[in-house]
């Protein structure tokens, strides 16, 4: 049986982004219904897990300017400038109302905010709370977000469709989990909060719900993908289980050691070796550069050979029990716990795991996407102010700020529209047969997820991993083909309609499927290296020809296609990146 | 407050075993703590009938000294001592998690709030066998 | 062959089963696997419909809480090797209906969670564009450890009162309300009074105190309801002698 309800803005994805972009619909306008999907209770979103920091500047010494530039060169001059000036004005407000809303910020001894350094960021600006900030500021939306009635939540519902009228999104067709019954929610503005894809990868740091959900929606919907092969690692994950090793372990001094006990980030154009932090320099370079650093001084034979592929060690041993404990708790609790090793005595293996995709949903700087009715934020999209490599302590802000902003244009939206018809409903009943056959009534099927899964996840690994070649894309390309041919002869295990979790898996591996495809694609068209996206075969910086935005479509046949769209340059000129002098 | 989206439900409710206290010793602990207070109740009673039989007179006392050296009573009283020593330690051993002190930016530790309790405890215990044991 | 454990599992389909049953699936036992390790090896290998919620697998975002052998665990931080040579069994978290499989109905908890304010309440907002509320490091230090729960539950499995008197508002709303309690940018102790010493509020505490043992956060709940005890009896005892000046 099929249910419809309406809201006036409905959010895909109750993480920070959507969460933040929720109340700002209710503040907007609070005669609007919004309401909230999200596959997990909103509190279980993967922002839980930010670790380090969010960065707005605060300090009397910073300036505006300064992080626009910190932020840019960081990007390789692929973000949008304006984007970025928007972005890092907005940004102390952001965290400042986060701060009036309940947020435990670490504070300076006098009482006001406290802000730490973090990579490739010239000031120290990045505000923090211990070592589990997205933590914090995940919970106090959350329960912020409690107190306001307007505020409708769908938790524990998967979005498996947008529904559209005329080229205009009007809504999204979900299943509820616990029932699995097939909702219509029809809206006349959608928000899409889902946030990355990290998934596509066997070894990330991201949780297991970031699958790409969001970004394969609106792909299938007609909108493009913006800038795909931009996929960041982080430099410190834990082997084997890839969980991360903040950056604020750097920032707060720890170093970065090869086999030898030498810090080798020196050898890699990265500065001189100090005994306390510098900032944009050594151990507080960009992420880029310093999981490319790992890759050369693998190919040196200078790492340690562990149970699980090559590690570096990270040693935070001189820091002293006292500051682990105040700054960086957690880091010692996920040491204790998973590693079996005290920082406080022991050096941390790390290795570089993939944490971050810079790409995303195309939108302008409200959010809005080329599909009418239709907002993005957070991880999902790409507005962009991370371009080809994002900084760390940006994306936590950029969930809020751009949230913020994707909140109050779909409300400004939202209030001017009709009501869609329930002619949508028809869309919804396709929908739900396509489950039945596809899946839950279907027998016979001879593919397994876990094996499709894993294979595609293989062949990211080998092809758009931290370094790339046009063979191996090429070849990626084709095998990917090969697994959307596969995915069609999947079979489940689980027919039942309560809480069938092999049904979601599905779905998710079929959004990783397509995701994957736009980014082999996008990384396979851009002939050049820059930041996070580097070619073997084109080691260059191209701006001739690629200062510029892939955008990734789907055609009728289901295959990606590579367009091109400009960055916008304001005030910085591009420039050499340069770190540690 | 957020609107809560409802489902019909239909899960499946396990109910807890009557003798649920019995499978684990912090539960069982627990009821133990719970149970002393009747022995608390039961000394609060002799008490008062100990007063009441001084108000009695000699021979009412009389009496109520042979109840009190009646085997079962004398066995009743120390499973009672037991029981209220028991309640003794866990009430103090509760104080420092209600009590929040903060000296100095720091919380004060357990010790230092269960402690004086301890201490006025033995204060007390040894007037009174002062008292008692004098003559 | 590699070195097996037995991994025994709750499984129950409501269009199914009248009541839950276990079963049993032979899983390698390797050092460097948690519990939830296993259950994924189930789901991907042998038998995709078992169903159970998970997600960070760092234990942070609180969805993986179940009875490992009887006790409430975060099943991505409670490694298998633990339980060698086995059998070890896996259930649903104890005193919340059973949906599916390893899958119970939380949505008691988010009802009482709202009912309990969990945000700052201020009698006049500040604009932002004036700064932060200040706020010391002992301040933020008062209320810092009820801040860190991850709403996992394993308190609410650990509760025998809940177990037995499902209207409790249990360890973990409590606590987080005196998280706000005690923020010095917070104003609404009195609005919470009302909700909070209510029969199913902090008097239906018994202080078992299997809630701060099973805490994976260490966020002490038991202690958080006992503070919030005697602020409550303090205020009575201020309200009965100056009936009037009380605030």
């Amino acid at each position: 049986m099929l249910d419809i309800s309406s809201h006036d803005v409905l959010l895909i994805g109750g993480g920070g982004a959507g969460l933040r972009a929720a109340i700002a619909v209710a503040e907007t306008n609070p005669n609007l219904s919004v309401a909230v999907i999200s596959k997990v209770y909103p509190m279980r979103s993967h922002t839980v897990s930010a670790e380090g920091g969010a960065a707005g500047v605060i300090g009397k010494n910073d300036s505006l300017d300064e992080h626009c530039y910190d932020t840019i060169s960081g990007g390789d001059w692929l973000p949008d400038q304006d984007a970025v000036e928007a972005f890092v004005k907005e940004a102390p407000l952001e965290l400042m109302r986060l701060e009036h809303w309940g947020c435990p910020w670490n504070r300076e001894p006098d009482g006001h905010i406290a802000v730490r350094p973090f990579g490739g960021m010239k000031k120290e600006r990045t505000w923090f709370a211990a070592d589990k900030t997205g933590f914090h500021m995940l919970h106090t939306l959350f329960q912020t977000s409690l107190k306001y009635d307007a505020v409708a939540r769908y938790d524990e519902y998967y979005a498996t469709k947008l529904l559209m009228d005329d080229g205009q999104v009007q809504g999204a067709v979900a299943v509820e989990l616990s029932s699995g019954k097939v909702q219509a929610i029809t809206a006349k503005a959608v928000i899409i909060c889902t946030g990355g894809c990290g998934r596509v990868f066997p070894f990330t740091t991201n949780a297991a719900i970031k699958t790409g959900d969001g970004m394969a929606l609106t792909y299938r919907a007609g909108a493009p993908l913006k800038d795909m092969e931009f996929i960041q690692y982080h430099p410190t994950g834990l082997p084997f289980t890839g969980i991360l090793i903040t950056e604020a372990a750097r920032a707060e001094g720890g170093y970065m050691l090869n086999k030898d006990g030498y810090r080798y980030l020196q050898d890699y154009n990265l500065g001189t070796p100090q005994p306390t932090p510098v900032l944009r320099s050594m151990e507080l370079g960009p992420r880029d550069r310093l999981s490319q650093a790992f890759v050369k001084e693998f190919e040196r034979g200078r790492t340690v050979e562990g149970p699980y592929g090559a590690v570096v060690h990270l040693d935070l041993r001189h820091l002293g029990e006292k500051k682990i404990e105040a700054k960086l708790p957690f880091v010692r609790e996920l040491c204790l716990k998973y590693e079996n090793l005290d920082p406080v005595r022991e050096l941390i293996p790390v290795r570089p795991v993939v944490h971050y995709v810079m790409g995303g949903i195309h939108t302008d700087l409200n959010g809005a996407t080329p599909l009418q009715g239709l907002f993005a934020a957070g991880e999902a999209a790409c507005v962009s102010i991370n371009g080809a490599n994002r900084l760390g302590s940006n994306s936590l802000t950029e969930c809020l700020v751009f949230g913020a902003r994707a909140g109050r244009a779909a409300a400004e939206f939202a209030s001017v529209q009709r009501p869609p018809g329930r002619h949508l409903l028809a869309q919804a009943a396709e929908e739900e047969e396509r489950l039945q056959d596809r899946f839950l009534n279907k027998s016979g099927g001879r593919e397994r997820i876990a094996t499709l899964r894993e294979e595609m996840q293989k062949t990211m690994e080998q092809s758009a991993g931290i370094y790339r070649s046009g063979e191996s894309l090429q070849h990626a390309a084709g095998k990917l083909r090969e697994l959307q041919e596969r995915f069609e002869d999947i079979g489940l295990d689980d027919h039942s309609r309560a809480f069938n979790t092999e049904l979601v898996a599905a779905l998710e591996l079929a959004s990783m499927l397509d995701v994957a495809e736009s980014v082999i694609q996008c990384a396979l068209q851009r002939q050049e290296s820059r930041g996070a996206h580097q070619r073997t075969d084109f080691p260059a910086r191209d701006d001739q020809k690629y200062l510029a935005h892939s955008l990734v479509s789907r055609q009728a046949d289901g295959s990606p296609v590579v367009s091109y769209a400009p960055v916008t340059i304001t005030r910085w000129p591009p420039a050499e990146r340069v770190y540690g002098k | 407050m957020a609107t809560y989206t409802e489902y019909p439900p239909k899960g499946y409710r396990v109910r807890m075993s009557t003798y649920w206290w019995l499978g684990k010793w912090p539960y069982l602990k627990f009821t133990l703590r719970e149970i002393s207070s009747v022995f608390v109740a039961w000394f609060v009673i002799e008490t008062l009938l100990q007063i009441n039989a001084l108000i009695g007179g000699p021979a009412a006392y009389t009496e109520f000294q042979d109840f009190f050296r009646n085997p079962l009573v004398i066995a009743l009283n120390v499973i009672s001592l037991f029981f209220v020593v028991f309640h003794t330690f866990t009430w103090f051993n509760l104080a420092p998690k209600a009590m929040a002190v903060r000296m100095g930016g720091k919380r004060v530790p357990n010790i230092l709030i269960s402690g004086p309790n301890y201490a006025a405890w033995v204060v007390v215990s040894a007037v009174l066998a002062w008292l008692l044991l004098r003559g | 062959m590699a070195e097996q454990i037995a991994v025994e599992v709750t499984r129950f389909s409501p269009e199914r089963d009248k009541t839950p049953s276990i079963q049993s699936f032979d899983v390698p036992l390797r050092k460097e696997w948690v519990v939830l390790d296993a259950l994924n090896y189930i789901k991907d290998k042998v038998d995709g419909s078992l169903s159970f919620r998970w997600s960070c697998r760092m234990g942070v975002c609180g969805s993986c809480g179940m009875m490992v052998n009887g006790e409430p665990k975060l099943t991505c931080a409670t490694f298998l090797t633990d339980y060698a040579p086995g059998p070890v069994r896996i259930e649903p978290l104890k005193n919340f209906p059973v949906m599916r499989d390893l899958i119970v109905e939380i949505n008691d908890f988010l009802g009482k969670l709202s009912k309990v304010k969990p945000w700052i309440i201020r009698q006049k907002e500040k604009p932002v564009t004036e700064g932060e509320y200040l706020q010391t490091p002992e301040q933020l230090d008062t209320y810092k450890q009820f801040s860190m729960c991850i709403n996992c539950l394993l308190c609410y499995a650990a509760c025998p009162v809940y177990g037995l008197d499902p209207m409790f508002s249990g360890p973990a709303a409590l606590a987080l309300a005196q998280r706000y309690n005690m923020d010095s940018r917070d104003e609404g102790k009195e609005e919470r009074m009302d909700i909070l010493s209510q029969h199913d509020g902090i008097w239906g505490c018994t202080f078992v105190g299997e809630c701060t043992q099973v805490c994976p956060k260490h966020v002490d709940p038991a202690g958080a309801i006992q503070q919030y005890k005697l602020t409550a009896t303090q205020e009575w005892f201020k309200s009965f002698i100056m009936p009037k000046g009380a605030k």
